[in-house]
């Protein structure tokens, strides 16, 4: 008869050593970059490797800087994060006011196109799309991968706002209304800061795709000045494959504000997630 | 008079509703609509930009299928790498949020730690591991060196190639889809275990007869969005082997932008768009009705 204080100590002991497992594995190669970033060449090409470098080369990280224009590709992402996000922010919750909060006819319809829309490939629309962005001489140019967010901040963005608009009591918003509120002023004064927490998820989740976009910025951008962060990455893979530490060295940085935010907000990344895969 | 009031005020709100929506139907029809019908008419012509679009009808279409063989080493390609990576994240994402699904002290600690890679996407997530992967000096060979395995050569193998990108992407299975397996696996009610165990069940039956069944409808809707986002693996490639060793990793939409913005045969590579269109789609609608025969809503019937 095994005694069930036993059996459950066994099993805490089994989860702990699974759970350990998996945390190494996930959190083994961050170390493996930290350790490579702060290497010299003749420390990398080592075997058995090194896990602690013999000295710390924090020269890589300045290196960095030297080799390629990191700082003008830090800027220029930061820049166009911002624009991007600041869009995608009034323009998706101002049309999510629309469909939560607003009766107009044809209402259901149209947000059904909206649901519909983010099963359109970006292939299909892509090479169009190019086309009316040269067409008006907009190539290498932030434009095209700023302005669009201006125009309904995508499908999705606005589907997340929208479930969470529905969920702001209607008796708040109709006292406003007869107390003689404009819609613009309810949903300025009103929805937006109580929808503060979605708002983030939003913001939140469009810096990170923008952070990391690597297809636009390469259709979009040749010049070497106009390169963002992910497409001077992409590019320096090319050109200093061997230089591993330097490598290293700039995913770090690339990494560094996405763990940062990660860190700061990590609620919003979950609540994100359980607002756009759960309800429907 | 109330009536005459609400009348007003009902069509006040709906103009104000429609110029609050314009936003997204301006760019829905200068992003979604327009470039839709402009892409099937392109798909039918051969055009390079500099020149207008010339009609050709079905000639990139026949071309594609008939004398293409790198659209059909593109597609078996892709449909490999998401035949391989799709299961494979469904059911970790599934086994690790069985995992901290425990109450077990700090659990939320552990989930923490197993999200954190999910956040590395696209290329950082490329260059990083194309330094793992490196067959004399990366972290993979270096291990199985140290266990007295001889490791494979990864993304300069053939065979390896489209195995390595799969594996790559089992770092992130601690991400979003766990967290909203997990959501769903708080939502089952207590009782139906217990009911196992008074049929003397083990935890097999239960996950078997009660986890499955009651979870599948996230799992038949993250099997529905992961085989798409498979579809168009790009980034991974493009950093990585620009297609290579021997074309094992040219998937279909490194193919697609090639032809678009290296060679700039943009009729042809609308052709692949919509083909690629076509075939997710067709994908979508068999998952669908297979769901039939798996997907349980609201724990009731099929």
């Amino acid at each position: 008869m095994i005694n069930p204080k036993a059996k459950t100590a066994v099993k805490n002991t089994l989860i702990y050593l699974t759970l350990t497992t998996f945390a190494l594995f996930f959190v083994i190669p961050f170390l493996w970059i930290l350790s490579t970033s702060l290497k010299g060449n003749e420390q990398i090409f080592v075997i058995p490797p090194q896990w602690i470098p013999s000295t710390f080369m924090w020269d890589n990280y300045a290196k960095v800087f030297e080799r390629i224009p990191f700082l003008l590709y830090v800027k220029n992402s930061v820049f166009i994060s911002l624009i991007v996000i600041t869009g995608t922010v009034l323009s998706s919750s101002i049309v999510a006011y629309s469909f939560a909060c607003l009766n107009w006819p044809g209402r259901n319809a149209l947000f059904v196109v909206v649901l519909a829309s983010m099963m359109l490939p970006m292939q299909v629309t892509m090479i169009p799309v190019f086309v009316i962005f040269k067409e008006i001489g907009w190539l290498n140019s932030f434009k095209p991968l700023t302005l669009p967010a201006f125009l309904g901040g995508g499908a999705f963005n606005i589907f997340l706002l929208r479930q969470f608009f529905l969920s702001i009591p209607r008796d708040l918003l109709d006292s406003a209304r007869i107390d003689g509120c404009s819609e613009f002023r309810i949903y300025w004064n009103i929805v937006l800061p109580n929808a503060k927490p979605a708002l983030a998820t939003v913001s939140i989740l469009t810096f990170m795709f923008t952070w990391n976009d690597f297809l636009g910025p390469l259709i979009y951008l040749s010049d070497q000045a106009k390169g963002t962060i992910a497409l001077g990455l992409g590019m320096f893979v090319g050109q200093y494959v061997t230089e591993w530490s330097l490598l290293m060295a700039a995913s770090m940085l690339m990494m560094l504000p996405m763990l940062i935010i990660f860190f700061v907000f990590q609620k919003y990344f979950i609540q994100g997630f359980i607002m756009s895969g759960l309800k429907d | 008079m109330i009536n005459f009031g609400l009348n007003k005020l009902s069509k006040q709100q709906a103009r104000t509703g429609l110029i609050f929506m314009m936003p997204w139907f301006i760019g829905f029809l200068i992003f979604g609509l327009y470039p839709m019908v402009m892409s099937v008419y392109y798909s039918l012509c051969r055009y390079d930009v500099l020149r207008i679009p010339q009609f050709i009808g079905f000639g990139n279409y026949e071309k594609l299928i008939l004398e293409d063989p790198y659209f059909w080493t593109s597609i078996s390609n892709t449909l490999v790498y998401t035949a391989l990576r799709v299961p494979l994240c469904i059911i970790g994402s599934l086994l690790l949020a069985v995992l901290v699904n425990n109450a077990v002290r700090g659990v939320k600690f552990f989930r923490t730690v197993f999200f954190i890679p999910s956040i590395v996407t696209g290329v950082v997530l490329s260059v990083v591991w194309l330094w793992m992967f490196n067959p004399q000096f990366g972290l993979l060979n270096s291990f199985l060196a140290y266990m007295g395995i001889s490791g494979p050569l990864w993304l300069l193998d053939p065979n390896w190639s489209k195995p390595s990108m799969v594996l790559m992407s089992v770092w992130s299975i601690g991400g979003g889809r766990m967290l909203v397996f997990l959501a769903a696996l708080q939502g089952i009610p207590k009782h139906l275990y217990e009911a196992v165990d008074i049929d003397g069940g083990g935890w097999w039956a239960k996950f078997r007869n009660v986890t499955v069944p009651m979870i599948s409808p996230v799992l038949f809707l993250w099997s529905v969005l992961e085989i798409i986002f498979s579809l168009q693996v790009f980034v991974e490639a493009y950093v990585m082997t620009q297609g290579g060793p021997l074309n094992s990793t040219m998937f279909y939409n490194l193919y697609l932008y090639n032809k678009a913005f290296n060679d700039f045969e943009m009729g042809y590579a609308s052709a692949l768009a919509w083909i690629l269109m076509i075939i997710s789609l067709i994908i979508t609608i068999i998952q669908f009705r297979l769901s039939k025969n798996w997907v349980h809503y609201d724990g009731g019937a099929k």
